[in-house]
This record gives structure tokens, sequence and C-alpha cells, in this order.
């Protein structure tokens, strides 16, 4: 393997097994999106009888917001980890070895994609086993699973960014009510067009994590709907370049060996 | 270009930081090949900045320096594979194992497959952790986070050594075990190890040269023997049995040398005039004037002696209140 790839792997690596060695950071991730899948699936249900819902199960419906949730709370935990790295010296240690930053950060996220991958396979599993049945099949969920991976990758990249911005544990903490009032103003209970209060509809029309869910629930709920979902792979992809140039800005700053 | 050898040469090496004053002020110094060289001053005084400079982690204000040869500015990645460097905070991951932490430092080096493996193997049983290798972290103690702190800088063989404070809060056995690592490195090895240090004993008994920093600036270079013999002569120290008699203990004493301080309320102190003060003749001068008294010693110069003599202050507790200025390096 070239260099650079390993060292990259290497350090993914190190990214997961650290995550996978402290119980909480593994567990709270996978149970909180699912219990707030489980009450809202309950307590919404009512939404399939207004006219216009998409779909007949609110499960399937409801679904698409702990795939948001996840990857918001491994990038969260991933980055706390990364600002740790950065307050005890460990970025220091390894900007002394001649690895690239740019490997640095690619470790990071690969470690942080893969943490993220997992816990999208057990939201799929356990929808699933709720009964939610996805219309576009086996090759819906693969799909699924890649718009998942870019999903995380947006919000990691956002995470980097802070992370090295400020080398704050605490700052990096911060983000996560941050990333959840843009989840809260989206379209995550209730389809957009549904929206009745102005401004609510408005802010959840221009808030992208609305095209993200949408195109997750897309995969779910249509049979092969392609709007929603190029819109959230381009948002995804979009958020991710902008994040990963500011990440990478700020990492030769942080890093400025010479 | 200056030839590629074990040497570390600055001259007029200067960092300041936006809203503090220069962390470093200037400052010459030159490291042989195989040499240890403790660089020993007060928190607060700039031998972390100056390390962080040395190891192109900082890049410097103003003033030029070299490290293998190589120049800290315009060479960076040639300095950091000519150098190995454990820094102040024993920086490891407290989930990751020792071996672990080995492979990460040996894969970000170059170092694969079996070379790393056996490298690993090699240095683990070099610092006392074999045992060790395999536990996490989280539940070493301080010493043997210092003995894999070595370790990790060592892994791709470099030829200079950057130790910061390698011994701060270690216990006495830990210091001297990782005292004679470090001794073995340059003798068996040959290489050179630049080391700060706040600890006299560290610098007194480690470093073949000693440079002495205080407020970014360096106040005295060379041997511990030299500095010592330059500016120090003995001390001699005398507790009279009843207090009434200091001042008379005083008169006895000033005779052999001028009176000095630092040491406690009920002392009287002078420092020699003469290296070869003989004990029994201070002895013999009090007994004649009837002055009798409970303690009598004699203090050989140390390197605080020196720090004093060129600062005014004795190196412990010099640098309270000064560790914002390191801390921002």
């Amino acid at each position: 393997m070239h260099a650079a790839a390993l060292q990259a792997t290497t350090l993914g690596r190190r990214a997961v097994v650290r995550t996978a060695r402290q119980p909480a950071n593994i567990v709270f991730p996978l149970i909180f999106p699912m219990l707030l899948f489980a009450v809202n699936s309950g307590g919404l249900r009512a939404e399939t009888q207004l006219p216009g819902f998409p779909t007949d199960s609110f499960v399937a419906f409801a679904i698409a917001v702990p795939f948001i949730q996840g990857a918001l709370l491994a990038t969260v935990n991933a980055n706390v980890e990364f600002a740790r790295d950065i307050q005890t010296g460990f970025l220091n240690r390894l900007a002394l070895t001649p690895v690239r930053g740019i490997v640095l950060l690619l470790g990071q996220l690969g470690g942080l994609l893969t943490i993220a991958l997992v816990q999208a396979v057990f939201y799929l599993v356990v929808g699933v086993a709720f009964g939610v049945r996805l219309e576009t099949g086996f090759a819906g969920a693969l799909l699924l699973l890649v718009l998942e991976a870019l999903i995380a990758l947006a919000f990691a990249s956002f995470g980097c960014w802070a992370a090295l911005r400020t080398g704050s544990t605490e700052a990096v903490q911060g983000l996560f009510p941050v990333f959840f009032v843009f989840l809260f103003l989206s379209s995550m209970n209730i389809p957009r067009n549904l929206i009745e209060t102005d401004w609510f509809r408005w802010v959840a029309t221009i808030n992208p994590v609305s095209y993200l869910i949408e195109a997750v629930r897309a995969l779910v709920i249509y049979d092969w709907h392609w709007e929603p979902i190029l819109l959230g792979f381009a948002v995804a992809i979009g958020m991710s370049l902008i994040g990963f140039v500011l990440a990478t800005h700020a990492l030769i700053q942080r890093m400025a060996r010479t | 270009m200056a030839p590629r050898d074990n040497s570390i040469e600055a001259h007029g090496l200067v960092r300041e930081f936006k809203k503090g004053p220069r962390a470093v002020d200037g400052i010459d110094l030159r490291v042989d090949a195989g040499e240890i060289f403790g660089f020993l001053g007060p928190n607060g005084a700039g031998k972390s900045t100056t390390v962080h400079m040395l190891t192109t982690l900082l890049p410097p204000t103003a003033g030029t320096a070299t490290v293998g040869g190589y120049d800290v500015v315009k060479e960076g990645p040639q300095v950091r594979k000519t150098i190995g460097a454990a820094l102040q905070e024993a920086a490891l991951d407290p989930y990751l194992t020792g071996r672990e932490h080995l492979r990460l430092q040996a894969t970000m080096h170059g170092i694969t497959g079996d070379e790393r493996k056996r490298r690993s193997n090699e240095l683990l049983t070099r610092v006392g952790l074999t045992e060790a290798a395999d536990r996490k972290i989280r539940g070493y103690s301080g010493g043997m986070k210092r003995r894999l702190d070595l370790a990790l800088a060592l892994v791709h063989r470099p030829r200079i050594l950057f130790l910061d404070e390698p011994t701060t809060g270690l216990d006495i056995q830990s210091r001297t075990a990782l005292w004679e690592e470090v001794g073995r490195l340059a003798k068996e090895d040959g290489v050179t190890v630049f080391l700060t240090t706040q600890y006299l004993e560290e610098a007194d008994v480690l470093a073949d040269r000693v440079g002495i920093i205080d407020h970014g600036h360096i106040v005295a270079d060379g041997t511990p023997e030299q500095l010592k013999a330059e500016v120090s002569r003995s001390t001699v120290e005398a507790v009279p049995a009843d207090p009434q008699q200091k001042g008379a203990v005083a008169a006895v004493l000033e005779r052999f040398g001028t009176p000095t301080a630092g040491f406690g309320p009920e002392s009287v102190a002078v420092q020699l005039a003469a290296n070869d003060g003989d004990l029994a003749q201070i002895v013999r001068a009090l007994d004649a004037d009837e002055v009798r008294i409970s303690q009598l010693q004699i203090h050989e110069p140390t390197l605080d002696d020196v720090f004093l003599a060129k600062t005014g202050r004795h190196l412990e507790g010099a640098g309270d209140g000064e560790q914002q200025d390191e801390a921002a390096g």
C-alpha cells in the first residue's frame, strides 16, 4: 500500500478503536436516535391522515431522522476527541513526523465515516425490524449508505474545522445544539408542503438539513423519486466540499510547522 | 550551507507572541554532536518556546537556527526526519496501548511490516515496557508514560533528540531510570540530546554542557564545573546554639568570606574568599571566640548559585507567576 494511504488507514483505524473503547460513544449514538424515532413514530402517527401526506407508514417517514442524528452524534464525538488531540499535544506529536496534513485530515474523517456507516446499518436493521420497507429495495439501501457517508462527511468536515480552529473540546461540544437547531427547523417531522406556518416553512426550505432528510426519506418511501435524492446528494457534496476547504485551511494554520 | 552533522546552532533566535513579551529574546547557542545539552531555567523562561522553534513546530520571529545542518525555517521536513522529540506534555492516547502507539508512530515515519514490529519490540524492551505493552495508557504511571514517550521519539532512529522537561513530576526512581537511558543514548549511540529542565540536579548530573535561560535570554553557558567555578565559591553556613549569638557567629565567619543570603532565618552564611577554605580553621576561630554552634555545614557551589549570581534570584520559585508566557509558546 502507498505510504500515505497506509498512514491515513492507520489514523482512521485509531479513530475507530478509540471510539470502540469508549462504550458511551457507541451506545448513545445508537440508542438516542432510536428512542426519538420510537417516540415520534408513536406520537405523530396521526400525521399520515393529513391530505397529501406522502405515505401511510409514519415509521417509514420518520426513519430518515435517525440517519441524520446519528451522523451528527458521530461527528460531535469524533471531533471532541480530535480537539482533545490538539489540547493534549497529540497533534504536535504527529506534526513532528513526515505525515502530510491532508493525510491526517483524511485519516480522521475516514475513521468517522466508518463509525457513521456502522451506525447507519444498525438504524436500517432496526427500521426493517419495526416494519419499514424500502421502496427502492436493496439497491436503495446501498445508495442510502453512500448518502449517509456523504452526510457524515459534511457534518464531520465542519466539526473538524471547529476543532482545528478553536482547539477546544468545549467549542466542538457546543456545535451539537447548533446542529440540532438545524435539525428541528427542518422537515424532519412533516413534509415541507404541509407546514402551515409561513416562517417555519421558509426556514425549513432554506435549511440544507431538510434536503438531506428528504433524500434519505425518498429512498425509503418512494420508488426511485430522483429529484429529492439528487438534491440531497448535491447538498451533502456541497457541504462536504465547503467544510473540507475550511478544515484544510484551519489545519494549515494549526500545524504551523515550517 | 552548514555541514550535515548532529549539531544544533542558533543565532539571534527570537519569538514574539501577539499579546505577550518576547518569550525568546535573541538567543545564541551551539550544541555539538553527541553532546547532552541541559537547557536550564524556571517556568516561563522560554525553554519550551525554544524547543518548539528548533523542532520546527513554531516559526521564529527573527534569527536563524540549524538542526543537524538543516535550517529550521527553510528545511523543516529534513529537520523533522533528523530529530526525535518528547515534548513537555507526554501526549498519549489513553485508549490505545503502548504497542499501538509505537505502531502508529512507526507508520507515520514510513516504517512498516516486520521492521515496524521488530523496532517496536526493541524499543519496548529498551524502556522496560514489554510486559505493559498491551495495556491501555490510562493504566500507566507517570514514569511509564514518560518512558513510552521516549520510545516513541526514538522510533525512526533520530540523530538528535529533544526532551522537554522529561522528568517533571516523576519520582526519583523513574527519574534516575530515564537519566540512565538518556546518558546511554548519547554515549553509546552518539545521539545529540537537547534537554530542558528546571531541575538543577538533572542538569548537573546529566548534561555535558548547560545553558541557563531567564526571561528569554541565555544568562550563562558552559560545563557545569566551569559555570560553578566562574561565579561561585564554597559557602559555610552556621547555626548558633543560642540565637542571641547570631551576631557573634557572623563576626567570626566574616573573617573568612562575604556574607550571603538564601539560607534559613537562624543561619549565618558566608561565601568563602578562597575555594580551599579550611573548615577546621573556622571551627577553631569560633571556639576561640567562645561561640557555640549547633550546626556547621560547608556547601559546594551549585548551579543555583550560578543562577543566583546571574539573575539575583534562586532558580526554585523564580518562574512563579511567569508560566503564562511559557504556555503561550
